[in-house]
């Protein structure tokens, strides 16, 4: 067969290209060249080699801030997905609680992220607001904007709040998707009603799951507007994870070296662990 | 193992029903312990829903369940010890073939050295040996319908095993192979077994008696002789039989049946006519072609092979006639006969004998 030749088709791409180059490409290439320079602005720039990955590799500063992020990020997992299918499992699966179960839990996940910081922040006030009058009411000690434990406890609290929904959803929206005859399967074979979520549920909900877990490990790997809202990294640094530590160092400090080489590193982190994580989930779904 | 009685049987999907929202009315059944018995009729006839009702997956809204004269009603599937196969195969993804087998058993905790033999014992029946220890999910649907099926024969001590056409996902070829597979099995284990099917080929072959059902009733029961020679009702003559039988409108008067202008004898004994509708019942087997009788215009002739289907007309109706593919075949103008013997007159729907 003779194929026609027609170079003009290259055109109809040239806007994809376009547009990506400038949000993705450019954009990242930039950092990459900032990561092996020194600049003192005015477009002067000095070559620094591996300089600013060395630095920040070996930097306390940064293992403080990845072991922060590492720490939240494994938190509210380990809450947010059992919580999750939990409340996915209570849900109703038919009648006029279903719209009102999916209404109530869509709402969170409509919230802007800067408008859920603030609502926290003043909901989590020792002295106006709710939460945080009522604890003190109670007889806890608790002030989020100057012990860092109450700071922790408020940001992974308003995270789970913010983001167990997501996780609710793609379960419940899993769980509904198994035929009947493997309930009724699970009856006959006289299945105890752990036994029918470990053998048929939890099987069944495994790619649902396993998105569940890249979106939270990935948005809370990167979670910058909430807490900085909520408490700006604080007291001290107890909540300045990666986002935060970054900004800092890149618009606060101007050190756009340093910041670069971190902005590669992290973004490094977040893809290695997403393949790695994924590469497990579905080794043995390759297989069969 | 158990007989099965079922007593006035009927049910309603919706909680408050008047008797239009019945999908299953006035069920009587009584089914010998150890018998193979199916259910035949077509999708929405409600014999899964029946089936569901003896398992206990559904509870009736009327009528009683009994095993062995105990009534067991209000029991769950557990407590009436049944084993029941669906329509696709359900296993359990994450087990081996092995634990998929062993799984009723381990729920019912007997001892390990008592579900490994009864697990070899069953992987042997149905050549499941040499893939005991893959993973389930990665076998074709007929090595995953052999699993469904395995988990209900595991157990020696059921009451009953059901099958909900258990054949839909496999091959035709292995379809012959699993069928009498599993009438083997029933002669093999000798114990109650219910098979659902809407075809009839399934129905006919793995039962001793079948009940054919439409629109929620039984409308007949019987071994597959007697649907065939004598269906009881017009549904069961037209479902059952390939060709289905020919179901003609006639006029009765004084007793004698009249067919296009032409006296017809029957095995019906007409005492009385009182039906809104009479019509005579012939299956296509039992026509044939002659130098009188009644007059027809051939249409059509489709040779299968072993056998011809000629449509002939008369007086605006169609009437088949099934033929050996080595008779020779009038054209245009022909005479047929029906064969008293296999002639039924139904008065609205129901056989007069």
């Amino acid at each position: 067969m003779n194929k026609t030749i027609n170079q003009k088709a290259w055109f109809f791409v040239v806007p994809v290209f376009v547009l990506v180059a400038f949000n993705a490409a450019i954009p990242l290439m930039t950092v990459v060249n900032y990561s092996f320079q020194e600049t003192f602005g005015n477009n002067v720039f000095a070559w620094e080699g591996t300089r600013w990955f060395k630095q920040i590799l070996l930097s306390e500063r940064f293992h403080d801030a990845l072991g922060r992020q590492i720490a939240f990020t494994f938190i509210i997992l380990l809450i947010q997905i059992p919580l999750g299918i939990g409340i996915a499992l209570t849900m109703p699966k038919k009648g006029w609680g279903v719209p009102v179960c999916l209404i109530l839990m869509s709402m969170p996940l409509l919230i802007p992220w800067n408008v859920v910081g603030a609502m926290w922040n003043i909901f989590a006030l020792p002295d106006i607001g709710f939460l945080g009058y009522s604890l003190n009411a109670i007889g806890f000690d608790f002030n989020f904007t100057q012990q860092p434990g109450d700071a922790w406890f408020t940001t992974i609290l308003m995270d789970v709040w913010h983001w167990t929904s997501l996780v609710v959803l793609l379960s419940y929206a899993g769980l509904n998707s198994i035929q009947p005859a493997y309930y009724q399967a699970a009856e006959i074979d006289g299945a105890s009603r752990w036994a029918t979520f470990r053998y048929i549920e939890l099987p069944k909900m495994k790619k649902v799951l396993t998105l569940a877990i890249l979106l939270r490990f990935m948005d809370s790997f990167m979670i910058y507007t909430e807490p900085f809202v909520l408490t700006g990294g604080g007291p001290g640094n107890a909540t300045a994870f990666l986002s935060i530590d970054l900004v800092k160092m890149a618009l606060g400090q101007f050190d756009l070296g340093p910041a670069a080489a971190m902005s590669l590193i992290y973004f490094f982190i977040v893809l290695l662990v997403c393949w790695v994580f994924y590469s497990l989930m579905m080794k043995n779904e390759v297989r069969s | 193992m158990a007989k099965i009685t079922l007593n006035n049987l009927s049910h309603s999907y919706v909680p408050d029903y008047t008797d239009a929202d019945l999908v299953l009315r006035d069920i009587n059944i009584d089914w010998k312990d150890g018998g193979a018995y199916a259910l035949l009729g077509p999708s929405g006839c409600g014999k899964t829903t029946l089936l569901n009702i003896i398992s206990g997956l559904i509870k009736p809204s009327k009528g009683d369940i009994l095993f062995d004269d105990k009534n067991v009603t209000s029991l769950n599937p557990v407590e009436r010890d049944i084993a029941q196969i669906f329509q696709f195969p359900v296993i359990y993804d994450t087990m081996t073939v092995y634990d998929n087998l062993a799984f009723p058993l381990k729920n019912r905790n007997l001892s390990d050295t008592e579900i490994d033999s009864k697990v070899r014992e069953i992987a042997e029946m149905l050549e499941l040996t040499s893939t005991l220890n893959n993973r389930a999910s990665g076998l074709t649907a007929d090595g995953k319908q052999k699993i469904s099926l395995g988990r209900g024969l595991v157990r020696s001590d059921v009451n009953v095993i059901m099958f909900d056409e258990p054949l839909t996902v496999i091959d035709p070829h292995l379809k012959w192979i699993l069928r009498s597979k599993l009438k083997e099995l029933h002669q093999k284990i000798n114990r109650t077994m219910i098979y659902v099917t809407h075809d009839q080929t399934e129905a006919l072959t793995f039962a001793d008696q079948v009940v054919v059902m439409h629109e929620g009733q039984i409308v007949q029961t019987g071994t597959p002789v007697e649907l065939f020679e004598k269906p009881k009702h017009t549904f069961v003559g037209h479902f059952i039989g390939s060709p289905g039988m020919n179901i003609l409108p006639c006029q009765i008067k004084n007793g004698q049946i009249n067919f296009a202008g032409q006296e017809i004898q029957s095995n019906s004994n007409i005492k009385k006519n009182n039906f809104k509708k009479t019509q005579l019942g012939i299956r296509p087997e039992f026509i044939n072609f002659s130098d009188k009788g009644i007059p027809v215009k051939i249409k059509r002739v489709s040779n299968t092979g072993r056998h011809k289907i000629i449509d002939t007309e008369c007086s605006g109706g169609t009437i088949k006639v099934l033929s050996n593919a080595s008779t020779e075949i009038p054209s245009g103008s022909a005479h047929i006969n029906f064969d008293q013997k296999y002639t039924y007159v139904y008065g609205d729907n129901w056989i007069i004998e």
